[in-house]
This record gives C-alpha cells, structure tokens and sequence, in this order.
C-alpha cells in the first residue's frame, strides 16, 4: 500500500472509530493515539536510528548477546539493622539464587553521621543498616567472598567512604582492588533534585566524584564508579521523559566536570552506569529504555568525542516503581511488579531489583522478597520475554513512543543547557520545580478518577490491617552506640587522629586526590562521622532551595 | 475577613522522601491556607520553634523513614512546652496501622497512610482546626 493509499485508509478508520467510541467516554484521555501504522516510523532510519543490539546507537541493547548470552543479573535491595541481621539477609540471598548484592544503608550513614550522633535517634537501622566503620563493614561481608559477588551500594555523598571501607574488607579477605566487581551510586546531582541525602555544597561533591573516577581508573578498573539515577527523580513524581532527560543531563555535567579536571572522556566514560525506574505503563517503558540508550550513545560520540564504543554503552540497572505500591490490597502489587519486570526485561535491562508487595507498608519480610526475586526468575525462565533481543522493536506504536520520548529528553536536555547545565538547573530550581508540577498533576489526576489506581481510587474493599510486617527493633540504636564506643576504645587513636589531620589538608587542597587519604583513614577505624566531620568542616554544608 | 488558617508543613528527622509533603503543601495551598514548608532535615526542635515563629494553627509531618515512633511524638511535646496548646497536629507517611494508636495517644490528632488524597486532609484539617 502506499502511504497516500494508507492515510486515506486511516482517515476512513478513524471516523468510523470514533464515532464508534463517542460513548465510552472513560476511555477518551488515554494520551496515546488508538493505533499506531508505518505511517508514524516512515522517517525512522532503520541502520541509523534502530541498528543492531551492541552496535551504535544502541537502541536496541548495549551488547550483542543480551539475554541470549545471560539473563540479566537479579539485585535485591536489601539491608536493615545491624550489620550482623543484614549478612544474614545476604547470605539467605545467595542461597536462594541472587546474583549480585545491593546494600541498603541507614539515613544516618547516607548523610554522615555515626549512630550514636543526637541527630541519628530513632533513624538508626530504619531504612538500611547501620554503618560507622570499618569494624561494621567486615561484619557486613562475613564469610561472602568479595572477589566472586558483585556489591551495589546505595550511597551517594559519602560514597567516598563506603567504597574505601570495602576496598579495605576486600584486602583483609585477601582480594585484591582490581578483582572487585560492583557499583556505588555516587550520584549527588540527584540527591539535591530528588532524593535528598546530599550532604556538601556542588563544588566539593563534584570534586569528590572525580576524584573516585581518577582513583578507581587507575585502582579498581572493574568498579562503576557512579549510578547516574532517574529513579528518584521519577518516584519524586517526574515523567518517563523527564526522567532519562534530567538523569542525562546529570551524566552531561559528570562527564564535564571530569574532562575540566584533566581526565579523558574514554579512560572513564565505559564505568559509567545508570539506573532507572520500571514504572507502571509497560510500552512506555520499554520506549524509554530504547530511547535513553540512544541520547546517552550520541551524548558521547558526538558532544564529547569518545572513541571507545564502551563510552556510548548506556549500562542500566532497574528497580520497580516504589511509588506505584498500593497499602491496599497489597498482593496486587505482585501483579504490578511482574508487569514492571516484564517492561525492564522488554528495555533490555543489565540488572534488576524488584519491590516486595509490603513496601509501601514497611521494609519487606523474607517471604515477600522470595515473591519479588521468584518473579524475575519466572519471567525469566517461564514467559518467553528474554528469549528474542528487543523483541518489541518493528512495532509501530514502540518505535514512535521511543521517537516521542527521545524527542522530548532531547528538548528538555537543550533548555538545561540554557540554564548552564544541571548544576545551575539544581541551583535555581528548575528541575526540582519541573518534577514537582509532574508529580502534583498525577496526585489531581488520581483524585478525579482520570488516573485509576486499582484499589485506591476504584475496586476499593474493606480490609484488615496487615500482620507480620518487619519491624526494626528500637533496641538496635542503642546496640549500636555501645559497639562505637567498644570499638573506639581499642583502635589506636594517635593513628585516628593523624589521618584526619591528612585528610583534612588534603581536602584544602584541590589538586589533591581525596581517594588515598580516605583510604588511610578508614583502616585507622576512623568513623563514617569522624571523616565526614572533617570534610564537612572544611567544604561547608548544602542548603537547598526550596520552592513549592 | 477572617484570619486564613496556617499550616507548617515539616519533614522531621533525616528522610529525603518529600513529594508527598510537597504535594500535599501545594494541595492545602490551593485550598485558601498559608502554607510554610520547612524543607528537609528539620529537628523537633527546629520544627516546634518555626511553629511558634510562624504562629501556626496545624502542624503537618511527613515521615517514610520509619522513624516516626521517635520523632512525631517529640514534636508533639515540644510544641505543647512551648504552650502552644490548640494547634494541631497531623502526621502521614509510611506507617504501619499497628503504630497509629500509639501515636494518637502520644497527641496527634491524625495519621494519614499511604493512598490518602489532599482533599481528605483539607477537610479534616478544616473540620478540627480550632
């Protein structure tokens, strides 16, 4: 048929359709077209803009095999407690077929402070464990070889810290830094827009984090060096466009903070990593990976002038959406995190993390992570979704979704640059205020019925409460405080001391790598709080702008 | 004219977790009240002194950390230190049904869980505001 043939076939569809549809008037605002013809990809290059999986511009996978080489690797966010409870949880992890660990670390440990800080009472263990030193952290990998398993941690202002703690582990077990294998979020950019555990003003965060790029180019080759996040900013209320638009902006301004600090794009570009929401509309998604794939890929060919094809890889790994959890009837939230597995797997996923149904509750129970963890299995092995690489691309509808929202990223991208880039859109605002008005119009959304969240706002029942939910123990706090004091009562404090006072004039310094002297600190038993308190002292503390 | 009810919005404690607080200050805004959000990282102390400041009639807290066993219930003692009587005081978040309870008996006069809409809490909030 040819295209004047198909548009008057259209035309014709289209009238007959919706006059057929006048009356299911709750069907009318589903923002995308009824139906989707060769018509709306007639400009899609298929070499150039579609190509072959682990070609440029990646659009349909970074590498050549994808799952028919392996499945993706299943990373279960966990930690709470103490050390001691979260090696257990790890350990049961493992067992039960886990491929990677992924450290959940309490606030006071994410924002620097030690658990016996005035300001960490009643956090302490809350949403992650509770890490002061080096003592906390050779519990944490008890008896898990670290030259086998590959780490994530989520920590972001103290990454710093927390990287050096393991390297410092990893030695003790007899691994070597070269042999490590993980990532560290390290993403502050997003900590200041969406997620909130920033602790340093721009300046210094950036400069730690080139830092950690130097060290670990040079130090720990196999490590990511930084998570570039959309999640948060998407379970802050952002779209799936702001999302990979902001996410890549905050990649843009990594990438040149580096270069201006000497290093070249391609000795650190291949250990940059991203990490992205599984949100509830399955296309859409799936678009959104394709399409983030393709900005990121010609970010770094064409505005950076990388040269190594690893430099253009856009290496993702995924979570389901927290925010979609319903506290009511909360096994429907197993649906909704297959549906959100099977949206990452169709993306094309590196690793995956998925919610348990009780989170939107409190932290989940074993029985409801072996759900969450059976469920990538099952979409693994049972539902045929990773058996064809990008099996979705060809489809009319993806594709022109995957145009639309590269379009769209592209456009906000432009406007941030405008701005001066993501440090200046963070500074005045901007983004925040973006993913703001987002999240505000799906809450009115949801409360007029035009978004429908099942269970919510219809298929409401009365329920009872729900029992057996986990609960961290108050008594962990004070536990806590008792094994710092234990602990600094036997390390050798002259030694504490004399690597503070190092680190303190290494941070005055901008030449300086801080990497080696953090290094030195940590295996003194110096505290997470203690370093922290140095750099706070000498870099100051963000204040964030607030605007409703 | 009579006086516009005002509302401080506050996240006590170290969770970052502020779309719902953020949300819910725009929706009471567009509601006719003053609105003072106090951004994050605000200690009990700080939270009650900005309520004195600002002579509010609501206090409304947002916590997903889980530590709200702690710090709902200082905020509440401190205010009340403070003689600040008649104001009150709501909290929401992630929180368990097992905790509301004991956190109505320590003086919130309400506790809003997850998939609450803003209209809930503008009507409540006009329903009981003294």
């Amino acid at each position: 048929m040819s295209n004047e043939n198909l548009k008057a076939k259209l035309a014709e569809f289209d009238a007959k359709v919706e006059k057929a549809t006048a009356k299911f008037p709750e069907r009318k605002n589903v923002p995308a077209k009824r139906i989707y013809t060769p018509l709306d990809i007639e400009n899609t290059e298929y070499e150039s803009e579609i190509g072959f999986p682990g070609s440029y511009p990646f659009t349909r996978g970074v590498q050549p095999t994808m799952y028919r080489g392996r499945f993706w690797t299943m990373r279960m966010y966990a930690g709470f407690s103490t050390a001691e409870e979260s090696n257990k949880r790890y350990r049961y992890l493992i067992e039960s077929g886990a491929t990677g660990l992924s450290c959940a670390f309490d606030l006071p440990t994410q924002i620097g402070y030690d658990s016996d800080d005035d300001i960490s009472t009643g956090e302490v263990g809350k949403v992650g464990v509770a890490i002061d030193s080096l003592a906390d952290m050779e519990v944490l990998f008890d008896k898990i070889d670290l030259g086998k398993v590959s780490t994530s941690m989520t920590i972001n202002a103290p990454a710093s810290v927390l990287l050096a703690m393991y390297i410092a582990v990893a030695e003790k077990q007899g691994v070597s830094a070269d042999q490590l294998k993980g990532t560290i979020q390290n993403d502050i950019l997003k900590e200041y827009a969406a997620r909130g555990t920033y602790i340093f003003p721009p300046k210094p965060s950036m400069r730690l984090i080139t830092n950690i790029f130097e060290f670990c180019s040079k130090n720990v080759p196999n490590w990511n060096t930084i998570s570039i996040s959309g999640y948060h900013i998407r379970e802050a209320g952002s779209t799936a466009s702001q999302e990979i638009a902001f996410t890549i902006a905050d990649g843009i301004a990594y990438a040149e903070a580096a270069i201006k600090a000497g290093l070249d794009v391609d000795a650190f570009a291949g250990r940059l990593s991203f990490f992205w929401n599984a949100h509830n509309n399955v296309l859409e998604e799936v678009a959104k990976f394709r399409a983030s794939r393709r900005v990121w890929a010609k970010v770094m060919k064409e505005r950076f002038g990388a040269k190594n094809p690893k430099s253009w890889m856009l290496r993702v790994h995924t979570q389901t959406a927290g925010s979609m959890l319903t506290a009511q009837q909360p096994n429907n939230n197993i649906v909704r995190v297959a549906l959100q597995t099977a949206a990452a797997v169709m993306g094309g996923t590196q690793s995956l993390h998925t919610n348990s149904k009780d989170e939107a509750l409190a932290l989940p129970t074993e029985e409801s992570v072996m759900i969450a963890l059976r469920t990538q299995q099952i979409v693994a092995y049972e539902s045929g979704l990773a058996d064809v690489i990008d099996p979705l691309a060809g489809s009319y509808y993806v594709e022109a979704l995957t145009n639309k929202i590269e379009k769209e990223a592209w456009e906000y991208i432009k406007k941030i640059d405008e701005v001066g880039g993501a440090v200046a859109a963070i500074e005045k605002g901007y983004i925040q205020k973006e993913i703001q008005d987002s999240a505000y119009q799906w809450q009115m959304d949801v409360e007029s019925g035009a978004k429908v969240i099942v269970g919510v706002n219809k298929f409401q029942m009365e329920e009872k409460p729900v029992e057996g939910l986990l609960r961290v123990d108050a008594a962990v706090g004070e536990g806590q405080k008792q094994k710092l004091i234990a602990m600094k009562a036997k390390r050798d404090n002259v030694a504490v001391k004399a690597s503070l006072d190092s680190l303190e004039k290494a941070c005055q310094d901008e030449q300086e790598n801080l990497m080696p002297y953090i290094l030195t600190a940590v295996k003194t038993y110096a505290t997470l709080g203690e370093i922290c308190g140095v750099m706070r002292k000498v870099f100051g503390e963000y204040e964030a702008h607030v605007s409703l | 004219m009579e006086k516009r009810v005002r509302v401080l919005v506050a996240k006590p404690g170290l969770d970052g977790h502020d779309r719902g607080a953020k949300v819910v200050a725009r929706a009471l805004r567009d509601a006719g009240f003053e609105v003072i959000y106090t951004g994050l990282r605000q200690t009990p102390e700080q939270i009650a002194e900005a309520a004195l400041q600002e002579d509010v009639n609501v206090i409304a807290m947002s916590i997903l950390s889980g530590a709200h066993p702690h710090l709902f219930p200082k905020v509440v003692n401190l205010v009340k230190e403070k003689g600040m009587d008649d104001v009150l005081i709501i909290g929401g978040g992630v929180i368990p049904d097992s905790d509301i309870p004991a956190l109505k008996a320590a003086g919130l006069a309400e506790v809003f869980t997850p998939g609450t809409t803003t209209s809930a809490i503008v009507e409540f909030i006009k329903a009981n505001v003294k």
